[in-house]
Formats: C-alpha cells, sequence, structure tokens
C-alpha cells in the first residue's frame, strides 16, 4: 500500500495504529475536513471560544519582569482561559466535531488532570458523557483535578498498568478507542499520536498565535524577535509559533529538564524528547522520543506533569531538525525559580509548565528586544507540589 | 527452516502465542515444546514492548514479566535459535523495537535465526513499506490485519500486499481470552476472498469456538491470552504450566481438525 504522504512532517508523524483504528482515522480526517469549513459548525465553535472559554486572551506588557531583564516582554495570558490552561481551545474543538459526527461518547487521556478537566468541561457544556483515562500514580498526586473532573460529571478511569502515567493513560484510552470505535471519539491532548491529531490539534491552538501576531502589531507595531513556550508534546508551542513559521522570528521550545538530562537503565530524569531524544515509534507516529538502547520507552520525568512525557509532537522534531524551531530544557529547580519570580513581580501565579517558558529568559543568551512568552496555565494547581518543594 | 505456509498444508492450522521470556527463557523453551507435541502448527514468539497499545491485561502482564526478567531483542534472536525447528516461528512485537533496530538488521536476525514471519500490531500496510522491503530481501512474510472495520475496499487492498497468512481480528479492541463468539466473527470470515491462509484471533480461548471458526471458512486459528492466563496462574511452577498448555493445546487442536 502507498505510503501516505499526507500524513507526514518530512520524515516524522504518520499512523501507526492497529488496523482497527485506521479507518476511524479516514472517517476523522474526512469529518474534519468537513466540518472546519461548515459555517454552522465554525459559528458554533466561535461562540464557545469567545463566551465559554473567555477567548481573545490578552496579551499582557508584563513591565516589571521586562525592567528586570532589560527588554520589552508580554505576556500571552492563556492562564485565563476557562479552566486554567490552552486545553480548553483544543477540547472545545475536538468535542464538538465528535457531537457532529454523531458520536456517543468521547475519552480522553490525562497525566496532571488539565487536559482531563478541559474534557471534562467541554463534554457538560456540549452534552455529551466523557470518560478520562489517568494513571493510578497521577491520580494519587493530583487530588484536586480528580474532584474537578469527577464534579464535571466524567467518569474516571484509573489505569494501572506500565508506569502508571500519563503514556499508560494514552495506552489505556487507545485500547478503549479500539474497542468503542464505531460510537466514540477520543479527545487527544497535544498534538502527538497518529495523523490527523498533531495537525487537527495544531490547528485548534493556532489561535493562540493568531491572536498573539494581531494584538502585538497593535501594541508595538512590529512583531516579536521571539516567541518562547513550554514543550511537553508541545500543543500551546505549536498553537503560538503557527502564524510565526514563515515571519522572522525566532521561535524557542523549552523542555522539562527535570533534574538534568541523565538517563537511568528504565527511566530518564528529565523529558527532554526534543533536546536529546532519538527519532522512534511512539502513540502511533514516528517522532522523537526518549528509548533505551533496544527501543523500549523510557519512564519521563518533570516537576511539572504536564511537560512529562517521552514523546513531543512530530511536528515540532521536524522544526527542530530543520533549524526552525530551537529547542532548550530548564531544569525543575530553574522552573521553580520563575514560578516565584513571575508570582511576586507581576502578581501572575503560572502554571509550573509555563514557569519553564519563564525561566528561559534567565538562561538564553539573546532574546532580542521584543519577546512574547506564552503563559500557557496557570498555577493554582501547583501549589502543593511548590509547598512540598520549598526553595 | 520452515516457512509460514508450511504450517497451512497438511490440515487447518492451530497457532500458538507466547511471550517469549516469559518468565524466563527456560520455560519459553519447556513450553515450546509442549506446544509443538500437542500439534501447534505455528509459533507465535512475543517479542516483549514497553507500551503494547494492542493487547489486553494478559498480555501487558506477560510483557513485563518477560522484561522485568530482562528480555530483549538480543536475547529473544538468542533463544529462537535454540527452539526445535519443527515448526514455523512468528514474532510479534511493536514496531519501534524493529524500527530502533533497523529493520534491515532485524530482518536480517529473523532470517538467521529461525524466524519465518513478522507481525506487527502498530504497522497498518500504509506504513509498512521499509518493512515489507526488508521481509522481501530475506524471504520472510509481513502479515498484516484485517479487522471487524475494515472497509471492502480496504480488504482488497491489504490482500494484495500480504503473503504468508492474514490475521483476521475476530473482535474490535484488544487480545484478551473470551468465552463467545461474535456473529460478525463468521461474517468477516466470509468476505475475505483470497487464496492465503486466513487465520483468526483476538478471544479465542476453546475448542468450540476454534471449531465454529474453522467451520465458517478460516484456514487456522490463533490462540494467545488463553495459553498465557495458564503461565500467569503458574510462574512458581512451570511444570504445571506446561502440562495445563498441553492439555488445552491438544483440545484445541482436536476442535479444529476432529
Amino acid at each position: 500500500m502507498e505510503n501516505n504522504k499526507k500524513s507526514k512532517f518530512g520524515k516524522y508523524g504518520g499512523q501507526f495504529v492497529p488496523e482497527v483504528l485506521m479507518p476511524a482515522l479516514y472517517e476523522l480526517e474526512e469529518s474534519y475536513k468537513k466540518y472546519k469549513e461548515d459555517p454552522q459548525f465554525v459559528a458554533e465553535l466561535h461562540d464557545y471560544r469567545s463566551n465559554f472559554a473567555g477567548r481573545p486572551t490578552p496579551l499582557y506588557h508584563a513591565r516589571r519582569l521586562s525592567k528586570e531583564y532589560g527588554i520589552t516582554i508580554y505576556l500571552k495570558r492563556e492562564d485565563l482561559v476557562h479552566g486554567g490552561a490552552h486545553k480548553l481551545n483544543n477540547t472545545i474543538g475536538q468535542t464538538l466535531l465528535a457531537k457532529y459526527m454523531g458520536k456517543k461518547r468521547i475519552i480522553a487521556e490525562t497525566g496532571a488532570g488539565q487536559h482531563g478537566t478541559a474534557a471534562a468541561m467541554a463534554a457538560s457544556s456540549i452534552g455529551i458523557p466523557s470518560e478520562i483515562y489517568m494513571g493510578a500514580k497521577d491520580i494519587k498526586r493530583q487530588e484536586m483535578n480528580v474532584y474537578r473532573m469527577k464534579l464535571l460529571g466524567a467518569k474516571l478511569h484509573t489505569v494501572t498498568s506500565g508506569s502508571q502515567t500519563l503514556k499508560d493513560a494514552i495506552n489505556e484510552a487507545m485500547r478503549d478507542w479500539a474497542t468503542n470505535v464505531e460510537t466514540t471519539f477520543y479527545v487527544l491532548g497535544s498534538i502527538v499520536g497518529p495523523h490527523p491529531y498533531p495537525a487537527m490539534v495544531h490547528d485548534f491552538q493556532k489561535i493562540i498565535g493568531n491572536e498573539a501576531k494581531k494584538q502585538i502589531l497593535e501594541k508595538e507595531g512590529r512583531l516579536p524577535d521571539s516567541i518562547i513556550a513550554c514543550t511537553g508534546g508541545g500543543s500551546n508551542a505549536m498553537g503560538i509559533f503557527h502564524p510565526f513559521l514563515n515571519e522572522d522570528v525566532e521561535l524557542y521550545a523549552i523542555e522539562a529538564g527535570g533534574s538534568g538530562l541523565k538517563t537511568t537503565k528504565t527511566a530518564a530524569l528529565h523529558s527532554a524528547s526534543l533536546c536529546v531524544g532519538e527519532d522512534g515509534v511512539l502513540h502511533g507516529a514516528r517522532t522523537k522520543i526518549l528509548q533505551d538502547k533496544y527501543g523500549q520507552i523510557l519512564e519521563s520525568s518533570s516537576i511539572a506533569p504536564g511537560l512529562d512525557y517521552a514523546g513531543v509532537g512530530p511536528e515540532l522534531s521536524r522544526l527542530v531538525d530543520c533549524g526552525r524551531v530551537i529547542a532548550d530544557n530548564i531544569q525543575d529547580f530553574e522552573a521553580l525559580e520563575a514560578f516565584h519570580e513571575l508570582s511576586q513581580l507581576e502578581g501572575i501565579i503560572p502554571a509550573l509548565e509555563s514557569s519553564h517558558a519563564v525561566a528561559y529568559l534567565k538562561k538564553a543568551d539573546d532574546l532580542g528586544d521584543l519577546v512574547i512568552i506564552n503563559v500557557s496555565g496557570r498555577g493554582d494547581k501547583d501549589l502543593s507540589t511548590v509547598m512540598d518543594t520549598r526553595i | 527452516m520452515k516457512h509460514i505456509a508450511d504450517a497451512f498444508k497438511r490440515d487447518k492450522a492451530l497457532i500458538a502465542y507466547i511471550c517469549a521470556g516469559d518468565p524466563t527463557p527456560d520455560a519459553t523453551t519447556k513450553i515450546v515444546n509442549a506446544l509443538i507435541r500437542a500439534g501447534a502448527d505455528l509459533i507465535e514468539l512475543g517479542l516483549p514492548f514497553s507500551d503494547p497499545i494492542a493487547d489486553g491485561p494478559t498480555i501487558q502482564a506477560a510483557s513485563q514479566r518477560s522484561l522485568q526478567a530482562g528480555m530483549n531483542p538480543d536475547l529473544f534472536f538468542d533463544l529462537v535459535k535454540t527452539l526445535p525447528q519443527t515448526v514455523p516461528y512468528a514474532v510479534m512485537t511493536y514496531y519501534n523495537l524493529i524500527f530502533h533496530r533497523g529493520t534491515m538488521t532485524f530482518a536480517k536476525d529473523c532470517r538467521n535465526h529461525g524466524i519465518a514471519g513478522i507481525i506487527v500490531p502498530d504497522l497498518p500496510p500504509e506504513e509498512a513499506d521499509e518493512l515489507s522491503e526488508a521481509c522481501k530481501k530475506y524471504n520472510l512474510d509481513l502479515i498484516h490485519f484485517i479487522a471487524p472495520t475494515t472497509t471492502p475496499e480496504r480488504i482488497e487492498r491489504i490482500i494484495q500486499s500480504s503473503s504468508g497468512f492474514i490475521y483476521l481480528v475476530a473482535r474490535l479492541g484488544v487480545t484478551g481470552a473470551r468465552e463467545d463468539l461474535e456473529d460478525h466473527t463468521k461474517s468477516l470470515i466470509q468476505q475475505v476472498h483470497t487464496d492465503i491462509p486466513k487465520a483468526v484471533g483476538f478471544g479465542i480461548s476453546n475448542p468450540q469456538q476454534a471449531k465454529e471458526i474453522i467451520n465458517a471458512g478460516a484456514d487456522g486459528v490463533i490462540v494467545g491470552s488463553a495459553i498465557v492466563d495458564m503461565i500467569a496462574r503458574n510462574t512458581e511452577d512451570i511444570n504445571k504450566a506446561v502440562e495445563e498448555i498441553e492439555t488445552l493445546t491438544r483440545k484445541l487442536k482436536r476442535g479444529i481438525t476432529g
């Protein structure tokens, strides 16, 4: 059978899934193509984005932070999206698509519970039952989000296989999807997974960049020199980068350096797939992944649960290889410093994930004079983690 | 070395799956010998992967037992080389392990160690060009799947790119032993028209199911989780597992040939 070129970003991407799911991926691709041009779908999505999610989000001139670093810094305030993170941009889009496709239930995986919460919110507002897969270890350390998801009416499945974290939650969600593929829509949380997910999720997230581009032109009359975004799977990064790909703007994807770029026999002490990962196939796509010398997937690690993943979106792997996006990483302690810094200088408590992007201000050599940082989420969910690890 | 086609030459084929190295390489050798004694025509050996998305709890647990005992692709090929070459063997594994070793190297290692076919549950034909080429070069069969969701048009295309046998997936979802047989399994068997042998797997655990599948027109039956369950229950007393597996295999074989 001919290789499916349109599903690829250079050599990355593709559809490495069991045969049982292939027809569903074709169905999804066709439905998405159809409905994204459908006036009713577009209008409904716009209404949810404006009146439910709270878009557009502000582009805020962080005056004190700017003064501290001697450059002009703007913050794209995705922390103000309903639910507290950019995740809802995607879940609203996919869940609405599920409704238009006539699916009877949605499923989603979640690591920290942010995507699970956003999926549950989208599902209850759109009126479709949701079931969320979450690793047993994550359930223990994310009590508040677990309760939020239940409160929102989602059914929670505890995943006890493998490392009991995000990658196992994705495995289990894919198994559910294979079993219930005819009635179920899988709402995948990042620009990962088989085609068409990476392209579809970047489409739903590129509203971040579209708004930011318009806003910075209004405020500064020019495009920024650099944009910084934290990167786990990479949806907030790809969302803000996308409209700038063909502009003269440096794009920085900042991964979780954890406690250093080291690896034990079965685990990485970080989640820096773009920085030190190798070509491989995980969760339906060829991309850069963390693996051992035989190709077994390593457990990843980060203080920020939303970055704690052994893979990354195939599109970002491609953009890093061809030099368009610069990948770097920030360790746990640096992210914690930035968490405190932004809280104290700007009155904004960033998510630990977004703190990695903020921390890059200190690490970077030269970001130019005008910088946008994507504050992908707010940090309320991380308070207990931060209290436990005072620096 | 036996070829995949040899398994289907004499009669309807019983295909048995176990995860190599579960719980130890020695146990695998004993179990393979029992499977052969009891009449298995083809043996699928799982090369365990950390993230087996097409497998249910039984085979996930087997993969973990094997990985924890230290199984890896190098040891896998060493082990296969010591097994009796009186039946053909196929390796069942996930694509990243093949991709990471290099498709050509993996295929060559299969050829040199007595593996005649490769089964990759997360590699649809769309992504299989590279491995197909490697299989052709080393005269191996790359086994493709047809699922209950596969459209008639896809069925034709999959048949075109198949050799050895075609793996018909009996039900939606993942691997795991079941007692019943779904009606659409039989209609799926009848929908697939080809001279290439058709073998049915996913959820087949007893002789009655096996018999019904053969009567519906299949050329072979694949049994995995039911066998692996016997290993899981007897990891401390592998001789007991061997005994149970031999008995089940004989019954299954009678179910499909008797």
